[in-house]
C-alpha cells in the first residue's frame, strides 16, 4: 500500500489486485482504478508533455475534460491507440500505457526547449514569419514546423478490430447518469416510459460516486433501475452528438477495459431516436489561470475530491486549496475531514461564508482570504507556492505538495449546443446555461444550472504582482494558449471569440475547450472591457469527446462497405479464369485470358471469334425496365428522342435518353412486347438514375398518363450470343420461335422458350454480328448459359468480356454513353441525329437543344480517327490539336474517347470529339504526346462493315 | 437524420428511406419550343434557394416510391408539413 | 503596417510583444465607396486587396454580417490544386495557384501555403481514362499533372492501402505536385491585413439588408444594419448566402445552398504527407502541420443553411477513409462541422457582371472555393474595376445557362457503360 492510497476510502477492489506498465515501468493497481487514479496511488504525477512548449504536465481532471495526461496504449497486433485520456483509461492486467511528446523520455525532453524559448513562440507566429528566403519554406521552415505535429505517434497497423452499429428507439433518452440523470430515470421509469439511460463511466452515479453520504441512494436506485424492463442501462457509452429530430449519435466501449477483448465488437455505435431527450450531464469546474498553474500537482478541487472519494487516492501529503468558490471550500474540508493535510486555502475574496471559514478554522486549517497564488515552486511536482494579497503585498511562501484550484463550474451544455437549443449568459455561474430549447429536449441537474455548488467570483485570472506579459499562465493546457497569447489576440485586432480561438488556438485541443473557453471568454471580456456576451460562444461541436474512426463506420468495411453486385453467371466466369473489372457497383468479366495471353492477345483472340465464328458474353448487369400500361408507348414517345408509337410489337428500337438540359444521359435498345407493355434497357451505370428521371416525369408531370415502371434489372438474366454462328447454336435449344431471317429479322423480338426455360429472345446486336439477346428468369441465368456453352462447343464458342465488347462496338462506330460522351454531348455532336424524332414537337431534352451554343457551329463531333501509322494505338484521353507547333498552353480542338487495336482489321482504331468534326472529313489531326507527336485522318466512326450485312445475316 | 412525413403512406420515417428531389412547384411547360431562352433558363436552372420556408420535393424511394412535397424551413430543417403531388402550394 | 519578419519578431518578443499593432482595424462606415464587396471571406478580402494593390481603387469597403473569414473560409478542408479538365477551368484554377505561390510574401503574411502534392486515386477503368484525359488536357495546358501507378502512389503516400483485393481497388492515380493545403484562417487573415493597410476599410457586424438600385437600374448602395451606404460598384462574395442577397437587387440565381461537413481526427505524429483525394471511394484527406487529419465529408441532399449536418454523412465518410487507410481505423474523430455550399447547375462558379449595371458576383464554387481564392479574389476586382471580365472568367458568366455553354467538369467524369 503506497502512501496515496488511503485505506477504507473509494470504491475500488482491494482484493483484486491488477498489474500495468507505464513507460515501461512495472506498477499495481486496483480492479475499479482508472490509469490515473492508479498511477496517482503510485506517487507519479508526471503523465505528459504538453503540445508546443513541451511542459511536463500532470493530471488536471479526473473526468472528459482532462486536456494533459494523454498516453498511448498498445494491445499489441495492431491495437494501438494514441491520446487517450489517462482518467478514462480502465486499468486492467497488463495494461501497456506510454506518455506521448516527448524524446528521449518523458522526464527528460529535448522538445521543452521550445518552453525556453517561448517568447518567441507566441500565438501567430508562423503568420509572421518564415517568409524568407522564400526557398527556405519548401526546404527548411515548413518541413521543421510539420515535425513538430502532433501528439501520439500515428498508428502504423490495420486495427485488426471490428464494430458494430445498431439503432434504438425510446420514449426518454438520458444522458448522464449522476444523481439528477438517474432521478429523471426514476421518474419516466415510474411512468411506465421506455427508457435508456446512458453514461461515458465505466459506473453510473457520476458526482455520486464521489460522495459517500449518496452510496446507499446510489446502490438502491441503479437496482430499481437495472431491474426494471422499461430501462435500457448503457455504460461506457458516450453521446456524442445531438442531430436533427432528437436523433443522437452514441459510442459504447465494449472491450477496452477487459484484459483478454475477445472476438466481438470492440465498440458499437447507437443511433437513437427518442421521443424527450433530457440532459443530465453535469457541470465541469473551471481551473484558475495564474503562473505555475500547470506544474504537476496542480490540479481542479472536483478531481482531486474525486480521487479521494471513488479511488481512494490522496493527490498530495499537503494539499494547497485555490478557490475563489465556495465549492473549493467544501471539497477541502471533506478532504480534511477524511484524513488529508490541507496546507492553507487560499481565496481571493475578502469575505466567505462564516460556516465554511469556520469550519476550517475547526478542523484547524490556515485561511488567507483576499489573497491569491502567485507562483508555483517546482517543474516535474509541486513544491510549494507562493501567495499574496490581492494587491500584490504581503508575498509569503507555503510549502506544499498539490494545488487544487477551484474556478466556479461550467454546465456542460456541448449537446445542449449541438441541438442548437438557445444558450443565455448567467453572472451567478460566470457560464452560458440552457435556455430555449430547440428540440423536446430539457436539461436537469447542474448542466441545466439547476444545481448549488455555492458561489463565487468569475475572473480571467488571478491577480498578480508580476506583469502578466513575462510570465506563462495556462488558460488551454494542451494547445499551451496562455493569458498572454488572449492578450496578444486582442491587442493585434482580435476581438470576436471566434477569432482569439482561431489565433491562439484556445480551445482546439483534444479536450474541444472544456476547461478553457470561459476562461479565455473572461480574460478576453476583461482586456476589450466588454462584457462576456458582446464577445461571443464558440459553437459547440460533435464529437462531446473524440470518437474512433472505425465505430463510425461501424459494420461498413470490406466487403460490407459497399456490397458488390454480381450476376448468376458471375461465378462461372470466375470458374473460367476471367479478369474483371468494376462497373458502377457490378464486377463484370473484363476478359478470359488463356495460359500465357496478356488483355491484349485475349481481346484480340476473343474479337476475331466473335467476327469469325460465335461468341458469348454476360449482359445481365444492362439495366432493364418493365414500362406496362395503355399509356406506355405515349410515356416513351415523351421521355425518348425518338418516336416509339409506331413501334409494332415484336420490335425492337434504339431509344436514347436525354437530360431536359439536351446533353446525352443513357441509351439502351427497348421491345415492345405487346400494345402496352415495353421491355426497356439502360446502361448498366445508369439503370437506377434512369427509372427514378422515369418516375419523375410520370408522378409529376404527366400523372395522367396510365403507365406503369418496374425495374426488372435482376429479374432477367442476359446472355449476348454474338457471331456469323450464332444462330447455329441456339437453334437445337429454342422452341416456339422460327429463328429464320425472315420470320426473326434484326431488331426483333420473340417469346418462347430455351432449354426449355421461357425468354424473351432480341434480336440485337452490339458488335455488329448477327447475334441474340437471351432473356431468361436470373435464377435460371447459369443453367442457360451452360446449356449454349455446352451446345457453342462444336461451333468453337468463345466467352468474351467488356473489353472485346468495346473493340466490336468501336469497330461499328456504337457510342458507350460515359465514354463517347461526357454530359457535353448532345445527340446531333455524337452523330446520332437519326435517333431524334424530328416531327416529335416535344420529348425531354428537344427544347435544350435549341438553346443558342448547342445550335452553333464549332461543337464537338464524334468522329472516327485513323492514324497515319497502323499500328499505332492512341491513348483514350489523348487531346488533338490543329497546329502541333503552338506553344503551350496549346489550343486544344477535342480528345480520343475511344481507342483500340482492331485485329479485325489488323490496324489501330479510334473515335474521338473533335471541334467541327463532321467538317474535318479527310483532314489531318494530331495528337501531341511526350517526347512526340502523333498524327491521324478523321474519318467518319465506322470502320467494319458499313452496309450491315453481316448484322442482317 | 431528419424525419419526414410520408403523406401517402401517412408516417414519420427517417430520411434515408427518402430522396430529395429539388424545389417544388416548378412545372414543365406544356410548350417548351414556345418558350423563350429565358425562360426556358428559368424552368430549368433558377432557384428560390430561400433562407427559410422552402417548398420543396422528396420521393419516398425505399417506401412507397411516390413522390410528394413539403414545407421546410432551411435555417432550421425543421417541417411545416408535407402533402401529396398535385395539390397546390402550401 | 507594421512589417513582418523574423526581426521584427525578435524585437517585438524583447518587449513581451506589447507594441504589435492591430492586423487590420475595425472599420466605421462611411457614407460612400468608390467599391463595396458583401462579404469578408478569402475571396472577397482578396477582391478588395487587389483592387486596391493592382487596380489602383483604394476607397473600398468589405461588409461583413459577422466576423471575416467565419464562412466557408473557416471551414474547409483548405486543398489547393488546379487539374481541371476543362480549359476554362484549368486557366481560371491555375490563375489561382500561380498566385498562391508568392502569397505569403506579397502579403508579408504567412499563409503556409504547402506545395505538399495533391494525388487523385483511380479505382476502376473508367477513373483511369478519365484521369488520363485530365493529365494530356493539362499538360497541353502547362498544368503539372501526373500519371503514378499504385506503386508509386503508395510511395509518395505511405499510409495508403493498394491490396488489389479491396473492394475499390487503387489502379493507379492523378498527382499534381503543385497542388497542396494552405492555412485558411491565415488566408482571410492576410487580405485583411493587407488590405487594411492600402486603405480598405474593413466593416464586420454589419448585415447588407437591401440592395439600392436608381431609376435607371444601376446600383447606388447597399443598406445595412448599419444604414445606407452608397457605392456605385458592388461585388457580392457571399458564398452560401448569395442568393438571399441577389434576390435583394431583384435578381434570381441559379444556385442551390447545401450543408457541406468535414472533420478532424486528433492530432498525431506526422504520418501523412500530401493531399489524397478520392472521387470513387468520397474521401479526402491530408494532414494539418498540428497534426490532425484533415477530411472532407459530403453534402447533404436537401438545401439548408443550417450549417448542421447529418451522422449518417460522417459514418460514411469515415468509412470511406478506413477501407483506403486501414491504418486509421482506431483514429479518433476530433471536430465535425458544417457550412453552407452554393451550387450551380454544372458545379462551376459563376464570376462576373450580372443584368444590374456595377454589381457583380463570385459565386457557386460549390465544394471547391477555397483553392480559387487569390485567383477569385483577382478577377473578381479586375471585373469591378474595368467592368469587363478578364478573359480568365469571362467564360464563368451568367449567359451560360441561357444559352448552353456550360463548364460541366462532374458530367465530364460521369460513369456509365
Amino acid at each position: 500500500m503506497s502512501a496515496y492510497r488511503l485505506d477504507g476510502m473509494g470504491r475500488v477492489n482491494r482484493g483484486a489486485p491488477v498489474n500495468f506498465t507505464f513507460d515501461g515501468k512495472s506498477y499495481q493497481g486496483f480492479a475499479g482504478d482508472s490509469l490515473a487514479s492508479a498511477l496517482l496511488a503510485n506517487g507519479v504525477s508526471l503523465f505528459g508533455r504538453s503540445f508546443k512548449y513541451h511542459r511536463p504536465r500532470g493530471l488536471l481532471g479526473a473526468g472528459a475534460e482532462e486536456p494533459n495526461a494523454l498516453v498511448s496504449v498498445d494491445r499489441g497486433g495492431g491495437r494501438y491507440t494514441p491520446n487517450l485520456r489517462a482518467p478514462a483509461v480502465e486499468l486492467y492486467e497488463g495494461l501497456n500505457a506510454r506518455s506521448q511528446n516527448r524524446w528521449p523520455s518523458l522526464q527528460t525532453d529535448f522538445g521543452s526547449i521550445n518552453d525556453r524559448l517561448g517568447r518567441f513562440f507566441p500565438a501567430g507566429f508562423y503568420n509572421k514569419t518564415f517568409m524568407w528566403p522564400r526557398s527556405f519554406w519548401e526546404k527548411l521552415y515548413e518541413p521543421s514546423i510539420r515535425r513538430m505535429a502532433g501528439l501520439g505517434d500515428a498508428p502504423t497497423e490495420a486495427d485488426p478490430d471490428t464494430y458494430s452499429a445498431c439503432y434504438a428507439y425510446c420514449d426518454v433518452l438520458i444522458v448522464g447518469a449522476g444523481p439528477a440523470g438517474i432521478d429523471a430515470a426514476l421518474e419516466a421509469c415510474a411512468a411506465r416510459k421506455h427508457v435508456i439511460l446512458i453514461d461515458e463511466n465505466d459506473e453510473l452515479g457520476g458526482g455520486a460516486l464521489a460522495d459517500p453520504a449518496l452510496a446507499a441512494w446510489l446502490e438502491t436506485s441503479l437496482r430499481d433501475l437495472a431491474n426494471a424492463p422499461n430501462v435500457t442501462l448503457l455504460r461506457r457509452t458516450t453521446a456524442l452528438g445531438y442531430y436533427h429530430d432528437n436523433f443522437i449519435g452514441a459510442v459504447e466501449r465494449l472491450t477496452d477495459h477487459l484484459a483478454q477483448p475477445g472476438h466481438g465488437a470492440r465498440e458499437q455505435l447507437w443511433r437513437i431516436r427518442a421521443g424527450e431527450v433530457v440532459l443530465a450531464q453535469g457541470a465541469i469546474e473551471r481551473p484558475l489561470v495564474f503562473e505555475g498553474n500547470d506544474v504537476p500537482g496542480v490540479m481542479l478541487a472536483s478531481a482531486a475530491r474525486t480521487y479521494l472519494f471513488r479511488f481512494g487516492v490522496a493527490v498530495g501529503r499537503n494539499v494547497a486549496v485555490m478557490a475563489v468558490h465556495d465549492s473549493g471550500w467544501k471539497d477541502a474540508l471533506a478532504m480534511a475531514k477524511a484524513g488529508v493535510r490541507i496546507a492553507a486555502i487560499i481565496d481571493l475574496r475578502e469575505t466567505v461564508a462564516a460556516a465554511l471559514v469556520d469550519e476550517a478554522k475547526a478542523l484547524g486549517i490556515r485561511t488567507e482570504l483576499g489573497s491569491a497564488v502567485i507562483g508555483v515552486a517546482g517543474r516535474q511536482a509541486v513544491k510549494g507556492i507562493e501567495v499574496s494579497r490581492a494587491d500584490g503585498s504581503m508575498r509569503q511562501k507555503l510549502a506544499c505538495d498539490a494545488v487544487l484550484m477551484a474556478g466556479g463550474w461550467t454546465p456542460s451544455v456541448h449537446l445542449w449546443s449541438h441541438s442548437l437549443g438557445k444558450l443565455a449568459w448567467s453572472d451567478d455561474w460566470g457560464a452560458y446555461l440552457p435556455d430555449v430549447p430547440n428540440e423536446n429536449c430539457r436539461c436537469v441537474g447542474a448542466c441545466g444550472g439547476k444545481w448549488s455548488f455555492g458561489s463565487g467570483l468569475n475572473i480571467g485570472a488571478l491577480p498578480s504582482p508580476r506583469d502578466p506579459a513575462t510570465f506563462k499562465a495556462f488558460v488551454d493546457f494542451q494547445n499551451d494558449v496562455t493569458a498572454k497569447d488572449i492578450a496578444l489576440a486582442v491587442r493585434e485586432g482580435m476581438k470576436s471569440v471566434e477569432h482569439i480561438k482561431r489565433y491562439t488556438t484556445n480551445g482546439m485541443a483534444t479536450d474541444q475547450g472544456k476547461t478553457s473557453n470561459l476562461n479565455a471568454l473572461q480574460l478576453a471580456s476583461s482586456a476589450l472591457d466588454r462584457p462576456v456576451q458582446a464577445i461571443g460562444l464558440t459553437t459547440f461541436r460533435p464529437p462531446y469527446t473524440p470518437q474512433t474512426f472505425g465505430a463510425l463506420a461501424g459494420h461498413a468495411k470490406d466487403a460490407l462497405f459497399q456490397p458488390v453486385r454480381k450476376t448468376g453467371i458471375d461465378p462461372w466466369a470466375e470458374e473460367h479464369g476471367a479478369v474483371f473489372e468494376l462497373v458502377a457497383q457490378w464486377r463484370r468479366a473484363r476478359y478470359f485470358p488463356k495460359a500465357g495471353e496478356d488483355m491484349h492477345a485475349a481481346v484480340n483472340r476473343e474479337c476475331l471469334a466473335v467476327r469469325e465464328g460465335v461468341g458469348i458474353f454476360d449482359a445481365s448487369t444492362l439495366g432493364k425496365i418493365e414500362v406496362v400500361g395503355p399509356d406506355a408507348a405515349e410515356f416513351l414517345n415523351r421521355m425518348y428522342t425518338n418516336p416509339w408509337k409506331q413501334l409494332e410489337p415484336g420490335r425492337c428500337r434504339y431509344g436514347l435518353l436525354l437530360r431536359e438540359d439536351g446533353f446525352i444521359t443513357d441509351d439502351g435498345v427497348s421491345a415492345r412486347m405487346a400494345p402496352d407493355r415495353f421491355h426497356l434497357t439502360t446502361t448498366t451505370g445508369g439503370a437506377a438514375r434512369v427509372l427514378n428521371m422515369m418516375e419523375d416525369y410520370l408522378q409529376t408531370e404527366w400523372p395522367d398518363l396510365n403507365v406503369w415502371l418496374t425495374s426488372t434489372t435482376e429479374q432477367y438474366a442476359v446472355i449476348a450470343l454474338q457471331g456469323p454462328k450464332a444462330r447455329d447454336v441456339i437453334a437445337p435449344l429454342v422452341a416456339g420461335i422460327d429463328l429464320s431471317p425472315e420470320a426473326f429479322p434484326h431488331m426483333a423480338v420473340r417469346e418462347g422458350t430455351i432449354c426449355g426455360v421461357p425468354t424473351r429472345l432480341f434480336r440485337v446486336s452490339f458488335t455488329g454480328e448477327l447475334g441474340f439477346e437471351i432473356n431468361v428468369p436470373a435464377a435460371y441465368g447459369r443453367h442457360v448459359w451452360e446449356a449454349v456453352w455446352a451446345a457453342g462447343q462444336a461451333h468453337g464458342i468463345t466467352p468474351y468480356g467488356t473489353e472485346t465488347m468495346h473493340v466490336l462496338r468501336a469497330e461499328k462506330g456504337f457510342i458507350i454513353v460515359g465514354q463517347d460522351t461526357d454530359g457535353t454531348v448532345t445527340p446531333f455532336d455524337a452523330g446520332l441525329d437519326w435517333a431524334v424524332g424530328k416531327k416529335k414537337p416535344d420529348f425531354v431534352g428537344k427544347r435544350s437543344m435549341a438553346r443558342p451554343d448547342i445550335v452553333a457551329s464549332g461543337r464537338k463531333q464524334l468522329v472516327g480517327l485513323l492514324t497515319d501509322d497502323p499500328s499505332v494505338v492512341l491513348e483514350e484521353g489523348a487531346q488533338i490539336v490543329l497546329d502541333p507547333n503552338q506553344p503551350v498552353p496549346m489550343k486544344m480542338v477535342g480528345h480520343v474517347t475511344s481507342s483500340y487495336w482492331s485485329a479485325t482489321l489488323g490496324r489501330s482504331i479510334a473515335m474521338a470529339l473533335v471541334a467541327g468534326g463532321f467538317d474535318r472529313m479527310g483532314e489531318t489531326i494530331y495528337v501531341p504526346m511526350p517526347g512526340k507527336t502523333l498524327t491521324a485522318k478523321v474519318v467518319k466512326p465506322m470502320f467494319y462493315d458499313a452496309e450491315g450485312s453481316r448484322l442482317n445475316g | 437524420m431528419i424525419l419526414i412525413h410520408c403523406p401517402y403512406c401517412d408516417e414519420t420515417l427517417p430520411e434515408l428511406e427518402f430522396a430529395y428531389a429539388g424545389e417544388a412547384h416548378i412545372a414543365r411547360p406544356l410548350d417548351p419550343s414556345g418558350l423563350s431562352d429565358e425562360d426556358w433558363e428559368r424552368y430549368l436552372f433558377i432557384r428560390a434557394n430561400p433562407r427559410g420556408r422552402h417548398n420543396e420535393r422528396w420521393r419516398h424511394v425505399h417506401g412507397c416510391g411516390r413522390f410528394f412535397n413539403a414545407v421546410r424551413d432551411t435555417v432550421t430543417d425543421k417541417f411545416e408539413l408535407t402533402y401529396k403531388a398535385g395539390e397546390p402550394r402550401k | 503596417m507594421t512589417r513582418f519578419s523574423a526581426m521584427s519578431l525578435f524585437a517585438k518578443a524583447l518587449g513581451n510583444h506589447k507594441t504589435w499593432p492591430e492586423l487590420w482595424p475595425d472599420a466605421q462606415p462611411k457614407a460612400s465607396y468608390d467599391a463595396i464587396i458583401v462579404g469578408a471571406g478569402g475571396h472577397g478580402l482578396g477582391a478588395a486587396y487587389y483592387l486596391a494593390k493592382k487596380y489602383g481603387i483604394t476607397n473600398v469597403a468589405v461588409i461583413e454580417k459577422g466576423w471575416l473569414g467565419g464562412g466557408n473560409t473557416g471551414r474547409n478542408t483548405t486543398i489547393v490544386r488546379s487539374n481541371y479538365l476543362y480549359d476554362e477551368s484549368a486557366h481560371l484554377y491555375d490563375h489561382a495557384v500561380k498566385l498562391w505561390d508568392g502569397l505569403s510574401q506579397d502579403l508579408n503574411f504567412n499563409v503556409m501555403y504547402s506545395k505538399r502534392g495533391v494525388m487523385m486515386l483511380a479505382h476502376n477503368v473508367h477513373d483511369v481514362q478519365s484521369f488520363q484525359r485530365h493529365i494530356h488536357a493539362n499538360r497541353l495546358n502547362g498544368v503539372d499533372n501526373e500519371w503514378l501507378t499504385p506503386e508509386q502512389a503508395k510511395e509518395y503516400c505511405p499510409p495508403l492501402s493498394i491490396d488489389p483485393g479491396a473492394r475499390h481497388p487503387v489502379l493507379g492515380a492523378a498527382l499534381q505536385r503543385r497542388g497542396g493545403t494552405a492555412r485558411h484562417d491565415s488566408v482571410a487573415w492576410g487580405y485583411a491585413r493587407a488590405a487594411s493597410a492600402l486603405g480598405v476599410d474593413i466593416i464586420q457586424n454589419c448585415a447588407v439588408t437591401g440592395i439600392r438600385r436608381g431609376a435607371n437600374g444601376a446600383i447606388e448602395g447597399v443598406e445595412t444594419t448599419r444604414g445606407f451606404i452608397a457605392s456605385k460598384k458592388v461585388g457580392v462574395s457571399a458564398a452560401g448566402n448569395t442568393s438571399v442577397v441577389m434576390q435583394m437587387a431583384g435578381l434570381d440565381f441559379p444556385l442551390e445552398s447545401y450543408p457541406l461537413q468535414a472533420l478532424v481526427s486528433e492530432p498525431i505524429k506526422p504520418v501523412f504527407p500530401c493531399v489524397v483525394m478520392s472521387n470513387t471511394v468520397h474521401a479526402y484527406i491530408s494532414q494539418s502541420d498540428k497534426g490532425e487529419l484533415v477530411i472532407g465529408a459530403g453534402t447533404d441532399q436537401y438545401v439548408s443553411y443550417s450549417q448542421r449536418g447529418a451522422l449518417h454523412i460522417v459514418e460514411h465518410t469515415l468509412a470511406a477513409i478506413c477501407e483506403i487507410f486501414p491504418m486509421f481505423r482506431r483514429m479518433r474523430m476530433l471536430r465535425n462541422w458544417g457550412g453552407i455550399v452554393d451550387v450551380t447547375p454544372d458545379r462551376s462558379p459563376i464570376l462576373g457582371k450580372t443584368p444590374v449595371p456595377g454589381l457583380y458576383v463570385n459565386c457557386g464554387w460549390g465544394t471547391g472555393g477555397f483553392k480559387a481564392t487569390p485567383g477569385a479574389g483577382d478577377l473578381l476586382a479586375y471585373t469591378m474595376a474595368r467592368d469587363e471580365p478578364h478573359w480568365i472568367n469571362a467564360p464563368f458568366n451568367l449567359d451560360r445557362f441561357r444559352n448552353g455553354r456550360l463548364i460541366d467538369e462532374a458530367a465530364a467524369a460521369a460513369v456509365a457503360h
